[in-house]
């Protein structure tokens, strides 16, 4: 059957195709939907593991029982789970395991644009890279073969341009691989030095083999062409080069980003005379290349940032640009921002009327950055706000202790939060950690976690109660918040910066996009009473602008959460009917 | 030859369902498809963009410069902010709804007022208030299906094909309110 898929759903559909068991993940953009999607098909235990180590471990302990297993990440997602695949690099499989990593050049939802690719090179996994959906689809069940055949997991490489693009893809039926029972076997899973020792030859070996299958797979393939240079290209970036090229140029695409071809790449050049490389981010095929000795241009003429598309081709080839009009009027940014009635906003408010210095960490919340809020002063990655604050409390002793906090959210503390929280009260800083808790893994578009109370099928599930976890690695003071109660907070947040040791502040009111969560009519501002102070603008909610000299609030937009009632000195916002 | 038309607007304002339907009707019309939009972080009220493209062969599933054949914006600004976007000869729908962005919000700068003005200077634009017009035909949610009404002016597809692929991505209960969102689109007159 013929469908139009985003590549994360075609990578779902391969996965089910495959016959795959088992698939735990951690969502990131923009790789998500491939759990979600896969999720949909009952046929296939999914899970949203805590963090994206325990999700590649979980297909790991899948793939040693006999099942074909999967995990899907973001980039950033596989430094995290990077110790378990450089050893699962050496122990192989049982049951076919692929693990699906998304990558984001042009950062449209990431803190960085690392190359996934240099994993596959650093640990010595196979790597297939798609170029669209139906590629996507082909190569996730190809990836599975591969994964047995060679005894290895194996990479599918996504970049946001496949991940999100949707494009036609042939389905077909699910068909289960033969149960590969488990035995026992010591040498190949237990990877003590003696062990690893026998098993590093053996990854050698592999590698050299995988080599000679790229010298003759067909997802490498050569399109010839009369012309005096050749392409040799990867991923989208082959679609960009047809597009500018169609088929009056040659080209390489590698479907199998490593290992790469040797001989394959000799020939190409031979044939072709002067050599071009178009690929995003690092110069990865380039650096192969020039190492076979042959010389080729690629880093020279496309930068190592952001993403490509076809005018960069075209540019980078000498054609011109096309004609565009533009307006000369300064047309205004569009920041995303947290939205009306979005349970963190009081809690920022708070933290910023306070002048607490703020370190933050990745979620909703760190739209809290943006003005008028500005309530942050760093953002490394998930977890890093709870130790972070700890290092920066050790290093400024009294002086900073109290007027200092981290902010974590439900969903990023459960995935690497609550280690940061344990050194706090192992090693004794007088830090204030607040969790800001809305029942839901916001940003990447509401996925269940450990603390929601429902699994990824939306079915009941054991709760963590942050509490009792809090209280159990050894913080005595633990104390829950409503956002929506300036004074509240207030109260809390004072009293647990003076206090003489570690503190944990729950910030608890779920997510204002969540089904279950019943919103209020839209308050409305008495234009008489209001006296232009503007102090309701400085909690950024986007409902709230100036309209003629006069605060608005617009009824499409407000929830009634109440947080700028309270700022307001002159009582001039109230509920639809009691001005 | 490969037509591309981007969607753009306000995250939360519907172009996801505007894109799957367009794109469920051009594979229906036999066309090769791509249709690229981003999730994640843009979704929360920034400016959004969505790339469909179709033709006998498409390869690239985004959109540069000087290369949309018609641009549909669910907001005045933002069809100021991807013009660039647009063929010489090309052409901009455009909802004449006003959403402020934050730094309008927080007076750090101001809305240009005659943005549509100038813009229709430059080139050509097709402007109506879908807004008014999603809630003359029954919600205020319409606004993605009017502007699809308005679009099915541009392309060469019968509007019961428009129709057939409505039904098929909205649901039974709001497929009245759709079809007359469609129609007052397709039909408006200044
Ligand atoms: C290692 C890693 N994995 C995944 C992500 C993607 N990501 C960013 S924030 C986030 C979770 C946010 O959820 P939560 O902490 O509950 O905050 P909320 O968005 O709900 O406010 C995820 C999964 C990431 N940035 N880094």
């Amino acid at each position: 059957m013929k469908e139009l898929l985003i590549g994360n759903a075609a990578v779902a559909r391969g996965l089910y195709e495959a016959g795959v068991s088992v698939v735990s993940s951690y969502p990131g953009t923009p790789s998500t939907e491939i759990t979600e999607m896969a999720a949909k098909y009952d046929e296939i235990y999914c899970e949203w593991a805590p963090n994206e180590k325990v999700a590649m471990e979980v297909a790991f302990g899948a793939s040693v029982r006999g099942k074909r297993s999967a995990c899907a990440m973001k980039h950033v997602g596989l430094n995290v789970a990077a110790d378990p695949l450089f050893t699962l690099s050496y122990t192989g499989v049982n049951g076919g395991l692929v693990i699906c990593v998304a990558d984001d050049p042009g950062m449209h939802s990431s803190q960085n644009e690392q190359d996934s690719r240099h994993y596959a090179q650093a640990a010595k996994v196979p790597m297939l890279e798609p170029s669209d959906s139906k590629e996507a689809l082909e190569f996730t069940k190809l990836a599975f073969e591969l994964s047995e055949e060679y005894d290895t997991p194996v990479f599918i490489k996504m970049c946001t341009r496949v991940a999100h693009s949707q494009s036609i893809v042939e389905t077909s039926d699910r068909v289960l691989p033969e149960d590969k029972p488990y035995v026992k076997n010591p040498a190949k899973y237990i990877m003590t030095p003696a062990n690893a020792t026998k098993r590093h030859p053996f990854v050698e070996e592999r590698t050299k083999k995988l080599t000679a299958y790229a010298e003759q797979a067909d997802i490498n393939r050569e399109e010839y062409a009369d012309s005096d240079f050749g392409i040799i290209t990867v991923g989208t970036c082959y679609q960009y080069v047809k597009e500018v090229f169609g088929d009056s140029v040659s080209v390489l695409k590698l479907g199998m980003i490593n290992p790469m071809p040797v001989d394959r790449i000799r020939k190409f050049a031979e044939k072709v005379g002067k050599v071009y490389i178009v690929e995003e981010l690092d110069g990865i095929i380039e650096t192969h290349v020039k190492n076979l000795g042959i010389d080729c241009t690629g880093k020279e003429l496309f930068s190592n940032i952001g993403e490509l598309s076809q005018l960069t081709v075209a540019t980078a080839f000498g054609m011109d640009m096309p004609e565009f009009k533009s307006v000369d009027t300064d047309v205004p940014g569009r920041p995303p921002v947290m939205c009306a009635g979005c349970p963190h906003r009081g809690m920022y408010y708070t933290l910023a009327k306070n002048k607490i210095t703020v370190l933050g960490d990745i979620g909703c919340y760190t739209l809290g950055a943006a003005p008028p809020l500005c309530a942050l002063d760093t953002t490394l990655c998930m977890g890093a706000s709870v130790s972070g604050l700890h290092g920066f409390n050790k290093a400024g002793g009294k002086d900073t202790e109290g007027k200092t906090v981290c902010v974590i959210g439900d969903s990023t503390f459960m995935h690497s939060g609550i280690t940061g929280l344990v050194n706090i009260a192992y090693n004794g800083s007088n830090s204030t950690v607040i969790i800001l808790d809305n029942s839901i893994t916001g940003m990447t578009g509401h996925q269940q976690n450990p603390t929601t109370g429902y699994n990824i099928k939306g079915d009941p599930a054991a709760k963590i109660d942050l509490e009792t976890l809090c209280k159990a690695v050894g913080i005595n003071r633990v104390r829950v918040v409503d956002p929506y109660n300036l004074a509240e907070c207030d109260v809390a947040l004072k009293e647990e910066l003076a206090a003489e040791e570690p503190s944990v502040i729950i910030s608890r009111r779920p997510c204002i996009l969540l089904k279950n969560v019943k919103t209020k009519p839209s308050l409305i501002v008495s234009e008489s009473k209001c006296k232009s102070c503007k102090m309701c603008l400085k909690l950024g909610c986007p409902a709230i602008s100036m309209h003629e000299g006069k605060a608005h609030i617009d009824p499409t937009l407000c929830v009634g959460c109440g947080v700028c009632t309270q700022l307001c000195k002159f009582d001039a916002i109230n509920e639809g009917g009691q001005c | 030859m490969t037509k591309s038309i981007m969607i753009v607007g306000v995250g939360g304002q519907g172009s996801l369902l505007a894109s799957t339907l367009l794109g469920k009707l051009l594979v229906t019309e036999g066309y090769d498809v791509k249709v690229s939009e981003v999730h994640g972080m843009s979704q929360r009220g920034g400016s959004v963009v969505t790339y469909v493209r179709y033709g006998d062969k498409v390869y690239s599933p985004i959109i540069d410069k000087g290369a949309a054949d018609c641009i549909i914006s669910f907001e005045k600004l933002e069809a100021a902010r991807w013009v660039q976007y647009l063929k010489e000869d090309g052409v901009i729908i455009t909802n004449t709804q006003q959403i402020d962005p934050m730094p309008v919000v927080t007076g750090a700068t101001e809305y240009p007022a005659q943005i549509l003005t100038e813009l229709s200077e430059k080139v050509t634009v097709d402007a109506l208030d879908a807004l008014s017009l999603a809630e003359e035909a029954g919600s205020s949610r319409a606004v993605n299906i009017v502007l699809m009404g308005r679009l099915a002016r541009q392309l060469d597809i019968p509007c019961e094909k428009w129709e057939e692929a409505l039904r098929q991505v909205v649901k039974p209960k709001f497929i009245d309110i759709n079809l007359k969102a469609f129609s007052l689109g397709y039909n408006y007159a200044e």
